[in-house]
């Protein structure tokens, strides 16, 4: 095959896939200015006869969307700050510090990638209650304050620093708390970007753990606010897709804003997030 | 001032390495006087980084023993000049410098004082402000120097401090080592590849044998001070010192050469 033809075969599979990965998010966009009627008819048509942009305003006043958006920023930023907290330290002690068996320590927290989350939730839920964290924003933030694959990315950011920097800020006099903030940290800060970003949007759109763990709507997050629009007998689809595209946008924005460095850091890593 | 500074007596280091152990350092016994410019050369491997992290305090002797004599408990015993990448890349030349000093609690006054001085000594007083990218090679190692010199370490420890520059850089390089160090003295253990260097520094060459590493030779180097790095060179007292260094270091570079051999 000639480069040109290959490279329109290439081209040709990659808007085909384009295509398939931006359809729903097209969908989402035009059924959410769609009147009831056109979005639940059938068969579907794809653009909509009247652009009813007064959806947005009929989902916000629907529920209380400002405390739910207010929740989910208090859950993702929390969970970013002490991710951070974690990972830095956890890194740290397994990329510069001489634990015996920290080879093994490692190896371990590993392999608990492999479980599924799923497999936690009950133990999780337990925890919390007999913590008594139950309809608390502790019980939203804590159980993913700590993320191996935060630790495991971090620590090898931290492995690639130079020893002799680590020996000469040792010889000026440097502890390994200081080394770690003053230092360590501000080196690694692509990757604790990453972190930061991987971890915010994975608490953003999380939906399943906030639905469980809390059951007032005062610590409601947006992803489940949303299910205001479902009820047993039937769905409000153009009032759910207007309040979807609200609950998306600021992740859309951050993605915008910060997909470069989000594509490198995952290459670099070597993994998905 | 006079005595020993630094001893060392059986001192050894073995690693453990994948199950097996290795020898790093056997039976090296050492004795370096104050405000001596000791040089160690050797083959590569030879455990000569080792050595100077022993005495840096980055490690420590799995055997016999290391005395270091302090004689003022103020200063720093030790300050170290890496081969490279030992800057601190988002600090300023001036920072860098003084970072040790402020680790210390030395106050903004003082500190800008003594930065200046060994700026000047090193010829960076127009780069105070230029961070390390903006930097030849060549500078930051002589910002290395000055930031070893400024916190007036007792010994100064330097591991081929000028191995990445170019040639002509290097004798620049030298030439100011030894202007800084003679108006400033202290006990220096220099670590290099490079016997005409060891020879253009020190007082004394030190041989250490390819791995297990011990001091296999001494060669006091009698030439005068105040030098001059390129007309020593061309001096037959320096290429019969080159002769008596080179001696036993050819052997321990072609053992070294043959116990790699044996080993792949």
């Amino acid at each position: 095959m000639s480069v040109r033809a290959r490279r329109a075969l290439l081209y040709a599979l990659a808007t085909a896939a384009g295509v398939v990965m931006a359809f729903p998010f097209v969908w989402m966009l035009l059924t959410s200015v769609k009147s009831e009627s056109e979005a639940t008819a059938f068969p579907p048509g794809l653009l909509p006869t009247q652009w009813l942009f007064s959806n947005y305003a009929d989902a916000w006043r629907a529920a209380p969307f400002g405390r739910y958006f207010l929740n989910s920023a208090i859950m993702a930023l929390g969970t970013i700050a002490l991710s951070l907290a974690t990972a830095a330290l956890a890194a740290y002690a397994l990329a510069r510090m001489r634990v015996p068996g920290r080879g093994l320590i490692f190896g371990v927290l590993l392999a608990t990638l492999v479980i599924p989350p799923e497999v936690t939730l009950i133990p999780n839920y337990i925890a919390m209650q007999r913590l008594g964290w139950y309809n608390t924003y502790l019980a939203l933030i804590v159980p993913f304050g700590a993320s191996v694959f935060n630790v495991f990315l971090l620590r090898q950011a931290f492995l690639q620093l130079p020893q002799e920097l680590y020996d000469a800020a040792v010889l000026e006099g440097c502890g390994h708390l200081r080394y770690l903030w003053r230092f360590a940290v501000p080196l690694s800060r692509p990757t604790l970007a990453i972190i930061a970003l991987l971890t915010g949007i994975r608490a953003w759109n999380d939906f399943q753990w906030p639905l469980i763990i809390t059951d007032t709507a005062d610590l409601r997050p947006i992803q489940v606010g949303l299910t205001i629009f479902r009820s047993d007998v039937s769905t409000n689809f153009q009032l759910l897709m207007a309040g979807s595209v609200m609950a998306l946008a600021p992740i859309v924005v951050l993605f915008l804003l910060t997909q470069r460095q989000l594509v490198q850091g995952i290459a670099r890593s070597g993994l998905r997030g | 001032m006079s005595g020993d500074r630094v001893v060392t007596r059986h001192l050894g280091m073995r690693f453990p390495l994948r199950g097996r152990e290795l020898v790093a350092l056997e039976d090296v016994n050492l004795r370096m006087a104050d405000q001596e410019f000791c040089c160690i050369v050797g083959p590569s491997g030879c455990g000569k980084t080792t050595f100077l992290r022993i005495l840096a305090g980055l490690e420590r002797q799995t055997a016999g023993e290391l005395h270091l004599e302090v004689t003022d408990p103020a200063r720093p015993l030790s300050a170290m000049v890496f081969q490279e990448q030992s800057v601190f890349p988002w600090m300023t030349v001036e920072e860098n410098v003084g970072y040790g000093l402020r680790m210390r609690g030395v106050h903004a006054t003082v500190r800008r004082g003594v930065v200046a001085h060994y700026l000047e000594k090193v010829g960076l007083t127009q780069f105070a402000k230029a961070y390390p990218y903006q930097l030849s090679g060549g500078m930051k190692q002589r910002a290395s120097v000055a930031r070893a010199f400024a916190t007036a370490p007792q010994i100064l420890l330097m591991d081929e401090p000028f191995a990445a520059v170019d040639e002509q850089t290097r004798a620049l390089l030298q030439e100011e080592l030894l202007r800084v160090w003679e108006s400033d003295r202290k006990t220096v253990v220099y670590i290099t590849h490079s016997i005409d260097e060891a020879l253009v520094l020190g007082d004394r060459v030190l041989v250490m044998s390819a791995r297990p590493g011990h001091i296999k030779a001494e060669i006091p180097v009698t030439l005068p001070r105040p030098r001059s790095v390129y007309e020593l060179k061309s001096t037959p007292e320096f290429a019969e010192l080159v002769a008596k260094v080179w001696e036993p270091l050819r052997q321990e570079v072609l053992g070294s050469f043959s116990a790699m051999a044996r080993a792949s």
